[in-house]
């Protein structure tokens, strides 16, 4: 176990190296330039050329990469073009909201999953079972500006239950989170419900019910649980799916979290918060891994053995 | 004495399939009775409906696709069919408990054993948690399972495909049941805990009084366990009757089929080779042919699983599984490798064909087969082909028998499309099949079929050794007789020699000139068959011999 931590933090920095390089190259072979950005409209070269020197961004490439790697070994994420201040700070002050919103967005969807995806399986080929299927389509396929735009329509404007847009209050947290797990709701849903009919076709779930076991028991204690064992490990490399979910959520419900910082990173070409956001996105879909790794044995004994 | 009263009785039971073509008869009037205390076997190949009789009776038929008709199922006078689903859970486990093939998947993987047990005490009993524990202890205990209070907190992956099936046994009988009903319960087990798994069943039979219907494709288990005897074909009761009375005086001609088709250990005692099944003109001298210049030489043979080469916690020097052993086929011969699930005989077959890594020397036909890479091992490749277990899983069901047959052709090159079309119908001839198979695709064939067509695909680069691990396991036993025909004809017509890889002395008895015994990945006895057969040297041999079933029922205490 601790063999598996440890292999997978030195795994994880080769990753955030990999990941840092990259965007790196990207961002610099974009042909939009922050200096003239940051000029603005009327600035003449020689303005232009200085903000250039001043941001650094006239010395070499690697030189500039390398002074980044090594700000970030001591975990300073450089300092905003923009807003003149630490990205570390602007990405820490920012992150809290984030994280409730991911957090509950994570909630909604698995459970959301789960309920549909069992009780599916259990009606397979009937009306429930279509239904949900449909739902679950329409669930994966529609965009998520789309959702938020209905369920704004439906859920604020017109029933008036849930808060426009902002933050503070639970009811703040319920339309965000809700268009961010809709998506993998219906993954999850098609995923459960295909792992449970394979497991209710099981010898052992027979043994259960030739044991005389009720049929509530027989899936909630046998069926379920190892229906969950390829779902655990599909929520780790979710977190990826979410990260680039949290941007345009963010953005339509004005949540003051990293997705909208990055957002208008992007639109000024802030390119130290733009990096600071993608490093953190990788962290974050590293520790989702490690923990649905670290959680598997806890629920498949047969992992435990080795 | 009363006449005995059956506890279970099934009436005129008829069953059947619903398919998208309509409806199709499964059960056609199925009637029996089992007495208290007695075994009835109901004895038949796969698809005659034993296990749907089983399934129905336990009311446990998937609702979707099979359904009972018309009939009744009576146990201890009660009529099941008009049970309320509530009242029949009471009866399952209760009354009546079932155990099924597999005990491999039987049991569920993520509930300790303690717990799977205790469920089933509960859920009939009125007892505290202690008190099922206590007689979940003591059910292990009855079906002799050493060191019961740590079994209870382990897994099912942590004991034995034999443990496994004496949890279920002790399972179903935890609630002493009037019925034990079991289904081919030792079909997937190694001769010997089949043997020892039957026995328990028998002293237990006699300890809980209750009375068994076993269901089994194997006549050599019928005569081993039952009292009386059902014979089943194609979903109805052919022929019933005491065990005796079957064996000595079969009516019906498929029960005689059934008792014909078991290989009788000891038929061939006395003779050093298989029986001819070709012409006599075409018999070849004994001499000659033991002097046979070997194909197959494979010199201090090691293999280990799991080695590999570390990033961070350096190489890792793997778990041995076979340890350095020697033995050669002779061409035109047949060494048998028998021994036990986990002897090492399966990853023996895999490095001579060089599938697994090993260390050590084999040569095919003088060439050396070394880790040369893919294509430097092609040419000896082609000289050794393989034979699978499993013929439902060793052919792609996407693609035509033509195609799975022509295959190796294309992977070497030989021949043009019309060379490798005509040469494939050949091969089908060969095997028993009609050319017309080659369009046709898997899915359309049964067991038997399948594995001759693993056969033709297996011929069609004119190998000199074939590799055929556990290639018959997997039929029933009167298929197994055409296969093992089929294979010994073609060992005389081409020329063939074989490395028989098998857990059965009976089957290995019927098809080697030369025997070899594994344990734990050493050889532990080997010889001509007839020496090992007998006079085995060795306490293994003794018992692999010793566990095959006797295909005539004996007197039993």
């Amino acid at each position: 176990m601790l063999q598996l931590v440890i292999r997978r933090l030195l795994g994880a920095m080769l990753i955030l190296l990999g990941v840092a390089a990259i965007t790196f190259l990207l961002l610099f072979m974009l042909p939009a330039d922050p200096a003239v950005q940051l000029a603005g409209r009327s600035a003449t070269a020689q303005t232009v050329a200085n903000i250039r020197h001043e941001l650094g961004l006239d010395r070499p490439l690697i030189y500039q990469f390398l002074s980044y790697l090594g700000h970030l070994a001591t975990g300073d994420l450089g300092r905003s073009y923009t807003q003149k201040t630490g990205v570390t700070t602007l990405i820490m002050a920012r992150l809290p909201a984030t994280l409730v919103l991911m957090a509950a967005g994570i909630v909604i969807e698995v459970t959301l999953g789960l309920v549909l995806g069992i009780v599916a399986a259990i009606n397979r080929g009937g009306m429930i079972d279509r239904g949900v299927m449909m739902l679950s389509f329409v669930g994966v396929s529609a965009p998520q500006f789309v959702v938020a735009l209905f369920l704004l329509y439906v859920f604020a404007a017109t029933l008036g239950w849930f808060p426009m847009s902002g933050f503070g209050s639970l009811g703040h947290v319920v339309l965000p989170a809700t268009t961010l797990g809709v998506l993998g709701a219906g993954w999850y849903a098609r995923m459960v419900r295909s792992a449970m009919i394979d497991v209710l076709n099981q010898d052992y779930v027979r043994t259960a019910r030739a044991k005389g076991v009720s049929e509530v028991r027989v899936i909630l204690r046998h069926a379920v649980p190892n229906a969950l064992l390829p779902i655990i490990a599909m929520i780790g490399i979710d977190i990826g799916q979410f990260m680039s979910g949290v941007v345009v959520v963010e953005a339509v419900y004005g949540w003051p979290g990293i997705g909208q910082l990055a957002w208008q990173a992007i639109q000024q070409v802030d390119i130290p918060i733009i990096m600071g956001v993608t490093l953190i996105s990788a962290l974050a879909i590293v520790a989702g891994n490690l923990v649905a790794d670290l959680a598997a044995p806890f629920i498949d004994p047969r992992i435990r053995a080795r | 004495m009363t006449p005995a009263t059956p506890v279970l009785s099934v009436r005129d039971l008829t069953v059947d399939a619903l398919t998208p073509d309509g409806a199709r008869r499964i059960l056609d009037g199925v009637s029996f009775d089992v007495m208290a205390g007695e075994t009835l076997c109901l004895a038949g190949e796969s698809g005659s409906g034993k296990s749907v009789t089983s399934l129905a009776i336990m009311r446990l038929l998937p609702r979707a696709s099979l359904r009972i008709v018309s009939g009744d199922i009576l146990l201890g006078g009660r009529s099941l069919t008009a049970l309320s689903e509530r009242e029949m859970r009471q009866v399952r486990g209760g009354e009546a408990a079932m155990i099924f093939q597999e005990p491999m998947t039987s049991l569920n993987p993520v509930i300790t054993i303690g717990d799977q047990l205790i469920e089933a005490i509960r859920t009939h009993q009125q007892s505290d948690e202690r008190a099922a524990r206590a007689r979940a202890l003591a059910m292990l205990d009855a079906v002799r399972i050493t060191d019961p209070a740590r079994r209870l907190a382990q897994y099912p992956h942590e004991i034995s495909g034999g443990m496994r099936q004496r949890v279920m046994i002790g399972m179903a009988l935890s609630c002493q049941p009037g019925v034990l009903i079991a289904d081919e319960p030792t079909t997937a087990l190694d001769v010997t805990v089949q043997a020892q798994i039957l026995t328990l069943m028998r002293e237990l039979k006699a300890e809980f009084g209750t009375a068994i219907l076993l269901i089994t494709h194997d006549m050599g288990v019928v005569a081993e366990m039952a009292d009386r005897v059902a014979v089943m074909q194609a979903g109805r009761v052919v022929e019933v009757g005491p065990v005796t009375e079957i064996f000595e005086r079969p009516e019906a001609p498929y029960t005689r089929e059934l008792i014909a088709a078991v290989p009788l250990l000891g038929a061939h005692a006395g003779t050093d080779g298989p029986p001819r099944v070709t012409a006599p003109a075409m018999a070849r001298d004994e001499v000659a042919v033991a002097a046979a210049p070997p194909v197959l030489v494979a010199e201090g043979l090691r293999v280990a699983y799991g080695a590999r080469a570390g990033w961070f916690g350096g190489a890792r020097a793997g778990t041995p599984v076979v340890h350095g052993i020697s033995f050669s086929v002779p061409a035109g011969q047949t060494l048998g490798l028998v021994g036990e699930s986990g002897s090492g005989k399966s990853t023996t077959g895999k490095a001579v064909l060089g599938l697994v890594p090993f260390s050590g020397s084999v040569t095919i036909d003088g060439q050396p087969l070394t880790d040369r890479g893919v294509r430097a091992m092609r040419p000896v490749r082609r000289l050794a082909q393989m034979i699978f277990q499993d013929p439902y899983a060793s052919l792609d069901p996407r693609m035509t028998v033509g195609a799975a047959v022509a295959e190796p052709m294309l992977i070497h090159g030989l021949g043009t499309a019309g060379d490798r079309l005509d040469r494939v119908a050949d091969l089908l001839r060969r095997v028993g099949l009609t050319p017309e198979a080659a369009s046709r695709y898997p899915h359309e064939f049964s067991g038997g079929q399948r594995q001759r067509i693993c056969i033709a695909r297996a011929l069609a680069l004119k190998p000199k050794l074939i590799v055929a691990d556990e290639s018959v396991a997997a039929l029933d036993v009167s298929v197994r007789a055409k296969v093992l025909d089929l294979m010994l004809e073609l060992q005389e017509t081409e020329g063939l020699a074989y490395l028989f890889i098998s857990h059965d002395m009976a089957v290995i008895e019927r098809m080697c000139h030369q025997v070899a015994v594994m344990r734990g990945g050493h050889i532990v006895e080997a010889g001509s068959r007839r020496a090992v057969f007998e006079s085995p040297q060795h306490q293994d041999t003794r018992d692999l011999i010793a566990a095959v079933p006797l295909a005539r029922p004996v007197r039993r205490g």
